[in-house]
């Protein structure tokens, strides 16, 4: 199944705000098990283009096809809600930047990593109890924190329980927006070492927005720079930050700080 | 203005509005379980005093019915005799504290003991309609929720109870599936009353005033209280039989009696209560003291 037909072929997306639009004429595909690193400074319309791809905004133009678990190829333009809706509790998964969008902030760690597993029928208690128990221990999170509300948990937990949750349901394809901003170096590292295992473990396809090059480096196989909406550069990510094409990702391969 | 009470229409509201309410219930009774909305009226009381079960009330009294009104079971506290008393005056109707009597009984946080039959029609005064309300404050996401029957939010709030009591602790309000649908919250009843609705002969009706929703269960339908496999749905139960008429199995208040601590079990259902008295009365025989096995309501 590998290499015949791409995840997700995204051809002419845009979006617009009112008048201005957040991205446009963006062209992509994405195959099962590559992760996908969108660069580019704030403002570019990353964060648009993860929102128009994971139908959280409606797209503007363009369409995007998804092959669905069962082989068929579907235009998530055209699916009714109540379809894209069962996509996110058993295929997607999205990582927000700030854990409190994507976590049930007052209920307690395994309530949150079991919620998608009861949105999807699990109805035993104790199975249910058991599975976060195993994902918490899988992002290193103690599993005696288990009854602990996110409230409690430190900026790193909390991105890792988000990590956990969005996981359980074993999702084919997972959208990060910036999941590793917001936290010091070393809390980072673990958490994209954490992210490249589970990614290569399960066999995810990711897409992931990030701002830092180092981030792109580390976990993804092709990078996509963007700069005002547009997609100016794409391919390989040795190769897009060794060799840049463009001269706007010139610019901003330069401008890593060197240590 | 002379201030004569007959000059109400029957049932206080107009008939305009009480059409207005009938559509809001016929639709709801053709979708069980679903919160229809409709444009509730200010009425004599404070809202959360039950004007919602008021308003359905005086939408479907006739003068043939017969009607009785309890809060917390009791037909004798503030609320009850003032609802009672209110429709006395504005339709005429016959009033009775007769639960077999009764055609309509408004209610306030109790199914009665005694069985509904086919032909009457039990009316919840209903505070919050939405049972998914405090895990989702957004009205437009839980009625998406709704349309979708997208219903694992509220094994959350099972989840986190078994997680932290070790056992389901909601003891009212217990959400149910009705109809295999819709999720609906039952109005503030005891867990104990849960298993009466349940392909019940009798119409549920529910009035939300303040929410401003209706929604119903017709008789003979299915009413699932929510549960996990290895922790299923348990009403409560009493231990102890009613200190003063010695029914066993029946909802029971606790009476605090002196200032030292002393309570007493009596049942909430004073109906049921006086007439379990009467009986033992009249079949006492002999017997000095009343047996604990006389009275056990199916």
């Amino acid at each position: 199944m590998r290499n015949e037909q791409p995840l997700l072929e995204v051809r002419g997306v845009g979006h617009s705000y009112g008048e201005r639009y957040g991205c446009r004429d963006v062209d992509l595909d994405l195959w099962p098990g590559e992760v996908l690193a969108v660069v580019g400074e704030s403002g570019s319309g990353k964060t648009t283009l993860l929102g128009a791809l994971s139908q959280r905004l409606r797209l503007t133009a363009g369409s995007v096809r998804y092959r669905l678990a069962d082989g068929t190829v579907a235009d998530l333009s055209e699916l009714s809600e109540s379809a894209v809706r069962r996509l996110w509790r058993t295929e997607w998964g999205f990582v927000h930047q700030n854990p409190a969008d994507g976590l049930r902030m007052h209920v307690s760690a395994g309530g949150n990593v079991g919620e998608p597993l009861m949105a999807t029928g699990w109805r035993h208690y104790g199975r249910i109890r058991a599975a976060a128990a195993q994902w918490l221990e899988r992002v290193e999170i103690p599993v005696d924190r288990i009854d602990d509300p996110p409230t409690t948990f430190s900026g790193g937990m909390r991105q890792r329980l988000q990590i956990a949750r969005n996981l359980v349901v074993s999702p084919r394809l997972v959208f990060m927006d910036e999941p590793t901003s917001g936290l010091d170096v070393s809390v980072q590292a673990r958490l994209l070492d954490l992210i490249c295992s589970l990614v290569s473990d399960l066999g995810l396809a990711v897409i992931i927005v990030t701002h830092d090059l180092a981030v792109a480096r580390l976990i993804s196989h092709r990078t996509l720079v963007m700069k005002d909406g547009c997609v100016i550069e794409s391919g390989l990510t040795d190769r897009v930050l060794d060799d840049p094409q463009a001269a706007y990702t010139q610019l901003l391969v330069s401008s890593i700080l060197q240590g | 203005m002379n201030g004569a009470l007959t000059d109400y229409n029957i049932g206080y509201l107009d008939e305009q509005t009480k059409r207005m309410i009938r559509r809001a219930l016929l639709k709801a009774v053709a979708i069980p379980g679903f919160q229809v909305p409709f444009a509730s009226r200010e009425v004599p009381m404070p809202r959360g005093w039950g004007t919602g079960g008021v308003q359905v009330t005086a939408s479907i009294i006739g003068e043939d019915d017969v009607l009785k009104v309890i809060d917390q079971g009791a037909d004798d506290t503030t609320n009850a005799v003032s609802i009672r008393s209110f429709f006395a005056a504005v339709t005429g109707v016959r009033t009775t504290t007769r639960t077999d009597e009764a055609t309509i009984i408004q209610t306030r946080h109790r199914i009665p003991e005694t069985p509904l039959a086919a032909g009457q029609t039990i009316v919840y005064q209903v505070p919050g309609p939405e049972p998914l309300r405090f895990l989702e404050p957004r009205e437009t996401e839980t009625r998406r929720l709704h349309a979708l029957a997208d219903y694992g939010l509220m094994y959350v709030k099972l989840y986190e109870d078994i997680a932290r009591y070790g056992h389901i602790a909601t003891t009212y309000d217990y959400p149910v599936m009705v109809a295999g649908r819709y999720l609906m919250a039952p109005s503030p009843i005891p867990s104990f009353d849960n298993p009466k609705m349940h392909c019940s002969p009798a119409l549920q009706l529910f009035g939300a005033g303040r929410e401003k929703r209706i929604y119903a269960v017709p008789p003979y339908t299915d009413v699932e209280s929510l549960g996990f496999e290895d922790y299923p749905f348990e009403p409560q139960r009493f231990s102890r039989p009613c200190a003063i008429c010695g029914s066993v199995g029946v909802y029971l208040d606790e009476v605090i009696i002196d200032d030292a601590g002393g309570a007493m079990f009596v049942c909430s259902d004073t109906d049921h209560c006086e007439r379990a008295v009467a009986r033992a009365a009249e079949t006492k025989t002999g017997e000095t003291k009343a047996g604990e096995t006389k009275e056990v309501p199916a």
